[in-house]
């Protein structure tokens, strides 16, 4: 077997080893109560402000 | 005859709870311990120069903050018997499982450059060229886990903690005045006031007590070493004796620079050993050996968050109880981490300054959502059962979580846009 095939097989497995998690662990176990819900959007929000914020410094730094 | 009677029972029951407590003594006292790594150091270096003594009661109470964060892992990891990353994954679903982990992967390895970056620039100080240092870095880490037993792996890492000890005899080497210590230190007040300035050095200084790493470490060592819902008692202990040590040191550290190097602007802790050993060779020399050993041993435990947070997801067998052949993916994948860490601090104009200034940034993008998690989790009743946050419990560490969050960002944007807050 050469490295490219051997590569190919293992980017294969880890596939349907991704595949396999995301089945896995398609519904999440904690009780989403309201306050729960609320929490992971405020999250999102933050983590998506936190994201913009840093891709706006790497440009500026980047293209200096 | 009755009293010896009762004298040699207290006895051997402290005995004997000293043994289970040696026994179970390891994950909270490393993670704590390495929770002061090389940016640690340097930011508790350039704290006692720029004010002195003045913020050692600071320092104090980030103690509480770093153990009430860890208990709650420990409880995690020994009731659940699984590791953050995997308890994310099965708790909120796979959008926070993949973000966690993927998260987790990059700032762990951006922060394990940082920590070969305070090593290769401490041992540059005795003369060992930065080669060599990665290089026996990597054999020394590699030897660590290559024989297949947690717990050789473990009593190593506490021999490096012990090592950390050395900023004690190093602040007596500089004879600070007691007095002054605590007249200055212990009396809580803002030296100069409250400005842009030292919000910035309290800010940092919180940075570095509590890293998503830590989370993500103690929960799988707890769950690799296999303590029981019987052991949280020592558990506990270990991660309050571990937050002790951490303090300590750090006090000790602020000591050393508070006296020798007040109103010198601090860079890095390898700047401070070289300035310090100008005046005290052997101080100085402490610091830069300190110095190396905080980066090796959060180099320690960085590597092996990583890799068991990968092995628990994906499957793999994880455990440092397993020989390479039957674990060669979680071996790999602490291999390649630790490696290419180590070989980009080795690239002629890597961009290191850049590398430091966003690791603080990118560890923020996780830190809430991981403490946000461990809270929830903390409250699964169904799950966590007696073990689950009592309300007392969830008002302390809510509290505490939610003041994390607010400085810890605020300092992430502050180190983007610097000047921000005056």
């Amino acid at each position: 077997m050469t490295f490219s095939h051997a590569f190919l097989s293992m980017l294969t497995r880890n596939r349907l080893k991704v595949r396999n998690i995301n089945r896995r662990y398609a519904t999440p176990r904690v009780k989403l109560s309201p306050a729960v819900r609320w929490t992971l959007l405020i999250l999102r929000i933050y983590l998506l402000a936190l994201v913009v914020l840093l891709g706006y410094k790497f440009f500026t730094i980047v293209s200096q | 005859m009755n009293w010896v009677t009762k004298l040699y029972y207290r006895a051997r029951r402290i005995w004997k709870a000293l043994s289970i407590y040696l026994i179970i003594a390891g994950p909270g006292l490393v993670v704590m311990v390495a929770d002061n790594d090389a940016g640690g150091i340097t930011t508790y270096a350039a704290t006692g120069a720029k004010y002195g003594y003045s913020l050692i009661w600071f320092l104090v109470l980030l103690g509480p903050i770093a153990y009430f964060i860890q208990e709650m892992t420990l409880r995690l990891g020994v009731v659940t018997k699984r590791g953050h990353a995997e308890a994310i994954f099965e708790g909120f679903g796979t959008f926070w499982g993949w973000f966690s982990l993927l998260d987790l992967i990059l700032v762990d390895w951006l922060t394990l450059i940082t920590e070969f970056i305070g090593m290769t620039a401490a041992l540059n100080i005795f003369g060992i060229p930065p080669w060599a240092t990665v290089a026996g870095v990597c054999g020394l880490m590699g030897f660590m886990v290559i024989n297949g037993r947690y717990w050789t792996w473990e009593k190593i890492s506490l021999i490096f903690c012990a090592l950390n000890l050395i900023y004690i005899p190093a602040a007596f080497m500089v004879h600070p005045s007691v007095s002054d210590v605590i007249a200055k230190g212990m009396i809580p007040h803002f030296e100069g006031g409250f400005n842009g300035d030292m919000f910035f050095f309290l800010m940092a200084n919180i940075g570095t007590t509590i890293a998503p790493w830590m989370l993500f470490f103690q929960q799988s060592s707890v769950v690799d070493k296999g303590l029981k819902e019987k052991d949280i008692f020592f558990g506990k202990l270990d991660t309050f004796i571990g937050a002790i040590a951490t303090i300590v040191i750090a006090v000790f550290i602020v000591i050393v620079s508070g006296t020798v190097l007040q109103g010198v602007e601090i860079e890095d802790a390898a700047q401070a050993a070289k300035i310090l050993m100008k005046t005290n060779l052997h101080a100085g020399e402490f610091l830069a050996i300190g110095l190396f050993n905080a980066g090796l041993l959060g180099a320690i435990c960085i590597s092996l968050a990583s890799s068991w947070a990968f092995g628990e997801v994906f499957g793999w067998a994880h455990s440092l109880n397993n020989k390479i052949k039957e674990a060669p993916w979680f071996y790999l994948n602490y291999f390649i981490t630790l490696i290419s860490a180590g070989a980009v601090v080795l690239i002629p104009g890597a961009p290191l300054v850049l590398i430091t200034l966003f690791v603080q940034v990118v560890a923020v993008t996780l830190l809430p959502a991981s403490l946000v998690f461990l809270m929830i989790l903390l409250n699964d009743k169904e799950t966590m059962g007696e073990y689950a946050n009592t309300r007392m419990q969830n008002i302390v560490s809510g509290t505490i979580v939610a003041v994390i969050i607010v400085l810890s960002t605020l300092y992430a944007v502050s180190t983007l846009f610097p000047g921000l807050f005056g």
